[in-house]
C-alpha cells in the first residue's frame, strides 16, 4: 500500500537499528505513548532488535484499556435495555466490566452492533426511529473529530433517538501525570502521531520545557518508529530536550484546525478517571452544555452504578511503566487473554496481552 | 491508539460538513468524510481514521523523509567513525522543528 | 451455472415465499421436494423418496464428516451459502485423503425466505456437487417461524472412502515437515465483510469457495507421503496451524512474508485493523509434507485449478511445542496465537 510499504523497508530499518546502537552510550528509557505504536513494535519485533541501552516502556495510549470501569458498567447497563440499539467500535466488546462484557450482554439479548464509523450509528438511528440508538464515544484526540461530527449531525438533523456515552481521554495531561509520578522512569516520549495530526504539537513545548524531557512526534510504521527512537536518543545523548516532528508527512504544528473547531464546539474539558491509573485532572472531554441532551449517561440515568475492579489487577502500575506486565502476581495465572482481569490483557495493543504472547515464546524456547 | 491508513481521494461530493469522498486504499474503495480536509482535491492522499480523513498526507515530505532514510553514504562513513556519527546526527536533525 | 436465469420449474401454488407448511410434511412439503429439490439435485437414490438411502461403498475405510452452515449475507461476492455447504463437507472429507461420494442435505428454512432464493441456492448446491463428483442422496427440510433464523441454515453430512495405505491426519505431523498453503489467504472472510452492514466497501474481493478433492486426489496419487491436510476455514490459517501444533505436540515456524495474500485482502485488513492470518478461507488447504517431497507436492498443487498461487510458508520444528511463531521481514519473531473470539474491526 502506498505510503505504508515504503516505511516498512527492512533494509533501512536494520540500518537505523545499527545507528541507534552506535548512538546510545548509556541506558535510556523511552515511552511510546500510543498503543498503536506498541502494537507495531511488538508485531514487527522491534523490541527484539533494539540494543539493551534503549528500553521501551509501553504507555497508556490504548483507549480501550483506559476507559474507566464505571463507564463500561454504564455502557453494559444501557446496552442491556430492550429499547436500545447500542453501537460500538469492535475494540470495546470484550473489555471486562465489573461482572460481564458487551459480548455477554449481546448473548443475553442486547442489541449490540459493531460500527466502523460513528456516522454509521447516526444512520442506524435514522433507520430505527422507534429505538434509542446509543454510540459508545471513546477514544483519544484522533477519534474525537469523528465522534464530534456524529453529535453535530444528529443535532442538526433533530434526531431525538440518538445519544452518545462519551469517555474521551487526552494525551498531554497523561504524559504530565506520568512525569509527575515519583516512580517515573521515562526520559523521553514518542508522542502519538495521529493524535498530533488532529491536535498539532504546539502544547508539547511547555511540557518539554517544564520537565526537560524530549518529545518526538512519531508515526507507526517500523521506519517511523525507529526514526523517532533515534531522534529521541540523539537528544538524550546531547542533553537536549526539544519537541521534534518525526512524522512530518501527517502532522502540522497546528494540527487540523477545522477538526479542532468542531471538537471545541461539541466537547468540553473535564477531569477523567483512567482505568488503572486514577483521576487525572482536565484529562478528558465530555459533551459541552450545548449538546447535553445527547449525553447518554444523563438520558438513561445510570449515575448510581457501583463498579468493582479486580483486586488482583495491577494494570495501573503497568500503564505508568513502573511494573512490567510479567511482574504482576496474577500475570499468566488468574489473568490470561482468555480470562482477562483487566483491559490490558484484552486489547491487541494492551501491554499485558503483548507480553503474554511473547513471554510464552521466550519460555518455550528456554525449555 | 489510532489506526490511520493513507488512501487516495478519487471522488468528492457535497460541501462543508457533508463533504464526502471515495478514497482508494490500494484497491479497496470506501466512502469517507472529507469535512475536515476542505483543501483536499482529487488525487490527493489523506489519512483516514474511523471513516474520517483527519489530515492530508504531505507527499513531498514523505518522499523527502524516505530519501533521507535511504541515503547511504556508506563508504565515507566506514572510513571515518566521526563522519558516520556526524552524518547520522545531520540526518536525524535535518527535519527537526 | 445458471443462477441468473433461474426460475422455479413450477410456481409453488403461486407462493413467492417459504411458509410454515413447507416443513409440515403435507402437500406443501411434497411439492417443495418434487418441484424444487428433485429437479435441482437429481439422482435416483434421492428420487426414491425412501426413509433412508442405500449406498454402495467401495472397499476401504469410510470417511464421515458433518458441518452446518450459517452465513450472512446468504449471497456474497463469489458464491452463496449453498456452494459453501457442499464444498465445506467435500473438503473436510478430502482432508483425510478420502474420495467424497455421497452427501445428505438438511435445511432449516425461515418462514418468509423467497422461494427464488431457495431455488438459486439449491441450484448452486447441485452445481457444486456435480463439480466435486458427489451425489446428494438424502435430505430434510424444516421451517421455523419468521424471526427465528437467518433465512436459511444448511447442514451437510458426507461419506467417502480412503484408498488403502493412505494415512493422512494431524497426528502424523513431525518436526522437519514442510508446510504448504494452496493459495492466497483471507479471501472468503474479506468478501463477506465487504458486504456486511456497517462495514461495506467496494472491493474486487471474492470468496474462494471451491472443492479441493481433485487436488487431494492428485496428491495422494503422486505418492508423496503427505502427513496432514487441513482446510483453514473459521479462525483462518492461524487457528489451523495452532490446532495442528497443539495436537501433534510440535512447534511451527512460518515466514510471514511467504504467506500469499491478495493485495485487496491486505488493504482491507489494513483499514479494518485485521490480520489476514485470522481471516476465513473456504477453498484452501494447508499440507504438511516431508521435506524430501515438498517441492514435488508444491508443483502438484500449483498445477491444480485452485492451487496456482500455492507456496511453501514454513516448517515444523521440535522446539516450542504447541506454539506457532512467525518470522517477520526484520528477521524478528512473533507468536501467532489463536484468536480468543471473532476478529473484530478495531480503531486502534
Amino acid at each position: 500500500m502506498k505510503y505504508l510499504d515504503e516505511f516498512r523497508d527492512p533494509e533501512v530499518a536494520l540500518r537505523l537499528i545499527e545507528e541507534i546502537k552506535e548512538l546510545a552510550t548509556r541506558r535510556w528509557v523511552l515511552m511510546e505513548v500510543c498503543g498503536g505504536q506498541t502494537h507495531s513494535i511488538i508485531r514487527n519485533g522491534i523490541d527484539q532488535l533494539l540494543p539493551d541501552a534503549v528500553e521501551m516502556v509501553h504507555g497508556p495510549g490504548c483507549p480501550v484499556c483506559v476507559t474507566p470501569l464505571e463507564t463500561i458498567d454504564k455502557a453494559l447497563a444501557i446496552a442491556a435495555r430492550d429499547d436500545v440499539i447500542f453501537c460500538s467500535f469492535g475494540d470495546m466488546l470484550r473489555v471486562p466490566g465489573s461482572d460481564e462484557d458487551l459480548f455477554q450482554v449481546k448473548g443475553g439479548g442486547g442489541d449490540i452492533r459493531v460500527v466502523y464509523s460513528p456516522l454509521d450509528a447516526v444512520a442506524i438511528a435514522k433507520d430505527n426511529p422507534d429505538k434509542e440508538v446509543v454510540f459508545f464515544g471513546i477514544g483519544f484526540e484522533t477519534t474525537a473529530p469523528a465522534n464530534a461530527m456524529a453529535v453535530y449531525q444528529a443535532s442538526q438533523d433533530g434526531l431525538e433517538n440518538f445519544s452518545m456515552l462519551v469517555s474521551h481521554v487526552l494525551v498531554p495531561p497523561a504524559m504530565c501525570a506520568i512525569l509527575d509520578s515519583p516512580h517515573n522512569r521515562v526520559q523521553a516520549f514518542l508522542a502519538a502521531g495521529h493524535v498530533c495530526s488532529v491536535m498539532g504539537y504546539e502544547e508539547y513545548y511547555a511540557i518539554c520545557q517544564k520537565y526537560k524531557t524530549p518529545i518526538v512526534v512519531t508515526g507507526f510504521e517500523p521506519l517511523d518508529l525507529l526514526q523517532g527512537i533515534k531522534a529521541a536518543v540523539i537528544q538524550l545523548e546531547d542533553g537536549k530536550a526539544e519537541v521534534h516532528n518525526a512524522y512530518q508527512r501527517a502532522v502540522r504544528p497546528e494540527g487540523n484546525l477545522p477538526a479542532r473547531e468542531m471538537i471545541a464546539d461539541v466537547f468540553a474539558v473535564t477531569d477523567r478517571t483512567w482505568r488503572g491509573i486514577g483521576m487525572i485532572p482536565v484529562s478528558g472531554w465530555k459533551l459541552s452544555d450545548r449538546y447535553r441532551e445527547l449525553d447518554a449517561s444523563v438520558r438513561f440515568s445510570v449515575e448510581g452504578i457501583q463498579s468493582k475492579e479486580s483486586e488482583l489487577c495491577h494494570a495501573g502500575e503497568v500503564l505508568q511503566g513502573t511494573l512490567k506486565p510479567d511482574e504482576c502476581p496474577a500475570f499468566g495465572k488468574e489473568c490470561t487473554p482468555r480470562t482477562p482481569l483487566g483491559a490490558l490483557m484484552v486489547s491487541s495493543e494492551g501491554a499485558c496481552a503483548a507480553y503474554f504472547h511473547s513471554g510464552r515464546f521466550a519460555r518455550a524456547v528456554a525449555l | 491508539m489510532c489506526l490511520g491508513i493513507p488512501g487516495k481521494v478519487i471522488e468528492i461530493t457535497g460541501e462543508d460538513f457533508v463533504r464526502t469522498g471515495k478514497v482508494d486504499f490500494d484497491g479497496i474503495v470506501k466512502e469517507v468524510s472529507l469535512a475536515y480536509v476542505p483543501d483536499v482535491g482529487i488525487g490527493d492522499y489523506v489519512i483516514v481514521h474511523v471513516g474520517f480523513a483527519i489530515t492530508q498526507l504531505d507527499e513531498a515530505s514523505a518522499h523527502e523523509t524516505l530519501a533521507l532514510l535511504r541515503q547511504l553514504d556508506v563508504v565515507r562513513e566506514e572510513l571515518d567513525p566521526e563522519v558516520a556519527l556526524a552524518a547520522q546526527r545531520a540526518r536525524a536533525t535535518g527535519n527537526a522543528t | 451455472m445458471t443462477i441468473d436465469g433461474w426460475t422455479c420449474p413450477i410456481p409453488l401454488r403461486n407462493q413467492p415465499n417459504v411458509v410454515m407448511g413447507h416443513g409440515g410434511g403435507g402437500m406443501l412439503s411434497a411439492e417443495l421436494i418434487e418441484h424444487l429439490f428433485l429437479p435441482a439435485f437429481g439422482g435416483t437414490r434421492l428420487a426414491d423418496m425412501a426413509d433412508a438411502a442405500l449406498l454402495d461403498l467401495p472397499q476401504g475405510r469410510v470417511a464421515f464428516s458433518t458441518d452446518s452452515f450459517v452465513v450472512r449475507p446468504l449471497f456474497f461476492p463469489g458464491g452463496n451459502i449453498g456452494e459453501l455447504a457442499i464444498n465445506g463437507t467435500v473438503n473436510d472429507l478430502a482432508m483425510r485423503g478420502a474420495k467424497p461420494l455421497y452427501m445428505s442435505v438438511g435445511f432449516i428454512l425461515e418462514e418468509g425466505l423467497p422461494l427464488s432464493d431457495l431455488g438459486m441456492i439449491a441450484e448452486s448446491m447441485a452445481a457444486a456437487a456435480k463439480q466435486a463428483d458427489v451425489e446428494i442422496v438424502t435430505g430434510d427440510t424444516k421451517v421455523v417461524d419468521r424471526g427465528h433464523g437467518d433465512g436459511i441454515y444448511i447442514n451437510t453430512t458426507g461419506v467417502g472412502t480412503v484408498p488403502a495405505g493412505i494415512d493422512i491426519g494431524p497426528s502424523r505431523v513431525t518436526p522437519g515437515d514442510v508446510i504448504i498453503v494452496s493459495g492466497t489467504i483471507g479471501d472468503h472472510g474479506i468478501a463477506i465483510m465487504s458486504v456486511r452492514e456497517g462495514l461495506g466497501f467496494e472491493a474486487d474481493a471474492v470468496s474462494d469457495t471451491a472443492p479441493l478433492n481433485a487436488m487431494v486426489a492428485d496428491l495422494v496419487e503422486a505418492d508423496l507421503d503427505v502427513h496432514a491436510l487441513r482446510d483453514p476455514t473459521r479462525g483462518g490459517l492461524a487457528a489451523t496451524l495452532n490446532e495442528l501444533a497443539a495436537s501433534s505436540g510440535t512447534g511451527i515456524v512460518i515466514d510471514q512474508d511467504a504467506v500469499p495474500v491478495r493485495r485487496v485482502v491486505a488493504a482491507a485488513c489494513e483499514i479494518l485493523g485485521l490480520d489476514p492470518m485470522y481471516v476465513a478461507n473456504e477453498g484452501k488447504l494447508v499440507a504438511f509434507v516431508p521435506e524430501e517431497h515438498a517441492e514435488e507436492a508444491l508443483s502438484v498443487i500449483r498445477s491444480e485449478t485452485y492451487g496456482g498461487e500455492a507456496a511453501i510458508i514454513g516448517k515444523v520444528v521440535g522446539e516450542h511445542p504447541g506454539m506457532v511463531v512467525a518470522t517477520t521481514p526484520l528477521g524478528t519473531t512473533r507468536v501467532v496465537d489463536m484468536q480468543v473470539g471473532e476478529q473484530l474491526p478495531r480503531i486502534c
